[in-house]
């Protein structure tokens, strides 16, 4: 017997003393040369192939952004698709280092799943689908409509908060993809479909014959989305907090991908800080000095990336609207790198 | 060179191999109990690091999220420890319809397919060879969408003497709504229920004992469907038909067959359904064929040699892998999260999950309600197995 207490004895400290150390993800991921980043299973603007089948979208350029901050290179990402269930999950468990993946900041994500939500990447709002024919005009005339929903949403919450304070019935249809919650909504199987507005014009692209839907007026919720990261790796967390953050910055100062390489020799002290002319931010991330001209230079500002994926440059045509620069009478502010 | 000893006098007690035996087989079972808990502490020491939730608190909490179909009462300020409930009933609800319709295909194409009628066999032969290698998946989202789009919309749908309605928001039938004298009639129902089975026994003395044959069958069901029927006029018709009706959007009231519902039994039904009448067909094609003979040559008329010899006899060999077709199509139930049916899966490991992020209590749960159905459905079947093996005395 006495084998078997030295092995158990052993083993009991083996369990103690190999307690994970907290994962060193800037480390990890330079070393794999590639970061592993959690976007959509597709929803056009967001995170969808365009017809090369490259991946494109305003959470793949936050993806893509990270990826030349850390690496120096943009195209160095190995996507994971993920529907909302799983996304979480991902992201805890290590198979991903960044959720991008239009998810909305809520109390609970931040502070019981052991995430971070690094800031906002799209202020956004849920709001209604309807098809023309219905003749609705407003969400409040939706009394005893079923709705088309993804599972595992705060959409589905707020629905029932809104019909609860506005004292209607609802039918919840919940679907695992954004595309079955559409084709749900298509073959009738739905009266509207519930979502954040900016996947509802998204989605509405999709319908056969996009003309057919109409998007209601009402917005009855605040969805704040952006990139997630796990607790507890700070060093992580501030890269990809001020990888955004570079990107707002750099369009509030007017460098966009295609002036960086002369804004190098601009005299503002404040471009000079946020190219890595001067100042040592890059050496506090633990990233090249250069990580903000990389970002700028492969991926673009904010706002490139905003009108390219989902404003006037993309299908959706989605005003700034609460996504412009504070001094355009947005939400859209960086704090100052200095 | 020295002798080898077959005593064990005097040797070590670990070089005695009883002894050495026993203790290997501790130290196996306490190498997989030490990993088991090392695995297990490791997981929970590295989920307090990361400052995930752990618990089962949250089953207390409001859900705060609607559900189409629930056999129990559901409102969205119910707990997630209802919605646990209501996936468990959904998962059962299905799995009991298909099990039950896949049954009744899977015996009657099983037999079809030793008929002696060419098109019979060979309508049941391509059945089977079509449903068995079309995966259970597609079928599913095939049939979903098969439905759905066959189907008109609320406004214009199929009705039957506007009692039934037929739309893309399903099946609405009349619901029943029993009043107090209704009881009266349940009694009467599990009266014809013991009379039928006093009669049985009755019928079957009688046949031993004479040799007459009495119509049990048509009898009893005469009698199960008369005297309740009867008591209900006498009583005054003591219950109400509550139809559906069109309001604002939708049909309200009655009961309603939901698509996904439709869908997935439908699937559930004809895909296991396959596999049963293989298991049908093997099992009767295990009989003797003398045992046949000697009943034909007894003057017997086909159905009476196929319910009292033949299906009793092939029936030790069908139970078996029958058993394993019920336990998965009960597994299968949970593909329903394609096509949005609330059953344990989609409802509780997918929606409730991920409003609550503890995937690993969540996760332990469904695996234990999958655990705890399946031991049970092989425990009534092996059961039943056990019934009807030949009796050695």
């Amino acid at each position: 017997m006495k084998l078997l207490k030295t092995l158990s004895l052993s083993i009991a400290a083996l369990a103690i003393a190999s307690t994970v150390s907290s994962a060193d993800t800037l480390d990890t991921t330079i070393k794999n040369g590639k970061l592993s980043c959690g976007l959509n299973t597709g929803l056009p603007g967001f995170a969808a192939p365009d017809s090369d089948g490259v991946w494109k979208g305003i959470d793949v350029d936050v993806c893509r952004a990270v990826a030349a901050a850390v690496l120096g290179d943009a195209t160095k990402v190995k996507y994971a698709h993920l529907n909302a269930k799983e996304r979480f999950t991902a992201l805890q468990s290590g198979e991903i280092d960044v959720l991008a993946r239009n998810t909305t900041w809520t109390a609970t994500r931040d502070t019981s799943l052991g995430l971070n939500f690094t800031g906002v990447n799209y202020y956004d709002g849920q709001g209604f689908l309807v098809s023309k024919k219905l003749g609705v005009k407003s969400a409040k005339e939706l009394d005893g409509a079923t709705f088309c929903i993804q599972a595992g949403t705060t959409t589905e919450l707020n629905l029932t908060d809104y019909f609860k304070s506005h004292n209607m019935k609802y039918t919840p249809i919940t679907y695992d993809t954004s595309a079955q919650t559409i084709q749900g909504f298509e073959e009738g199987r739905c009266d509207a479909l519930t979502s954040d507005s900016s996947q509802l014009y998204a989605l509405r692209t999709q319908l056969k014959n996009p003309s057919s839907a109409i998007v209601l007026p009402e917005i009855i919720s605040k969805e704040p989305l952006g990139p997630v990261v796990r607790q507890g790796d700070d060093k992580w967390f501030n890269i990809v907090k001020w990888t955004e953050i570079a990107m707002l910055n750099a369009e509030d100062l007017g460098v966009n991908s295609k002036n960086v390489d002369e804004m190098l020799k601009s005299t503002n002290p404040n471009i000079q800080r946020l190219l890595g002319v001067t100042g040592d931010i890059g050496k506090n991330l633990g990233l090249d000095p250069k990580w903000a001209y990389n970002i700028i230079k492969q991926v673009g500002n904010y706002g490139e990336s905003f009108e390219r994926n989902v404003g006037q440059g993309s299908p959706l045509k989605i005003e700034r609207g609460l996504n412009a620069l504070w001094k355009n009478g947005g939400l859209q502010y960086g704090a100052p790198i200095r | 060179m020295k002798e080898h000893k077959k005593t064990v006098k005097g040797v070590a007690f670990y070089n005695n191999p009883k002894i050495r035996a026993i203790i290997y087989q501790i130290l196996a079972l306490a190498a997989i109990f030490l990993f088991t808990y090392y695995v297990l502490h490791n997981m929970f020491i590295n989920i307090e690091k990361r400052g995930i939730n752990t618990g089962f608190d949250f089953l207390g909490n409001e859900a705060g999220f609607g559900i189409i179909s629930t056999l129990i009462p559901y409102t969205e300020s119910d707990t997630y420890g209802r919605v646990f409930i209501i996936g468990i009933l959904n998962t059962l609800l299905v799995s009991g319809i298909g099990i039950f319709f896949s049954t009744i295909i899977g015996l009657l194409v099983g037999i079809g397919r030793l008929s002696k009628n060419f098109m019979i066999s060979k309508l049941c032969l391509v059945y089977v060879e079509t449903f068995r290698n079309i995966p259970i998946l597609l079928q599913i989202l095939f049939w979903y969408n098969v439905v759905l789009a066959a189907l008109p919309g609320p406004r214009q749908s199929m009705s039957y003497m506007d009692a039934f309605f037929l739309n893309n928001r399903g099946l609405y039938i009349p619901r029943p709504i029993l009043e107090s004298g209704f009881m009266s009639v349940i009694i009467a129902f599990l009266i014809a229920i013991a009379a039928v089975v006093y009669l049985a026994k009755w019928a079957k003395k009688k046949h031993d004992e004479t040799g007459e044959e009495f119509p049990v069958f048509w009898t009893s069901l005469v009698i199960l469907i008369a005297s309740p029927v009867l008591v209900y006029f006498v009583s005054g018709s003591p219950a109400t038909l509550e139809y559906a009706q069109l309001k604002g959007f939708n049909f309200v009231g009655g009961w309603t067959f939901t698509p996904e519902l439709l869908a997935l039994s439908f699937a559930l039904s004809i895909y296991p359904a396959t596999y049963i009448a293989e298991a049908v067909r093997a099992g009767i094609e295990a009989v003797p064929k003398g045992q046949k003979e000697a009943a034909n040559s007894l003057g017997l008329k086909n159905h009476i040699i196929l319910r009292k010899v033949v299906l009793p006899q092939a029936l030790r060999v069908i139970i078996p892998p029958v058993i394993n077709q019920y336990l998965n199509l009960m597994k299968n139930s949970s593909l329903a999260t394609a096509i949005g049916y609330p059953e344990l899966v989609t409802l509780f490991a997918g929606t409730a999950l991920n409003q609550v992020g503890q995937a690993i209590e969540i996760i332990l749960m469904t695996m234990a309600v999958y655990l705890t159905i399946s031991i049970l459905i092989s425990i009534v079947m092996n059961f039943i197995n056990a019934k009807i093996q030949i009796k050695e005395r």
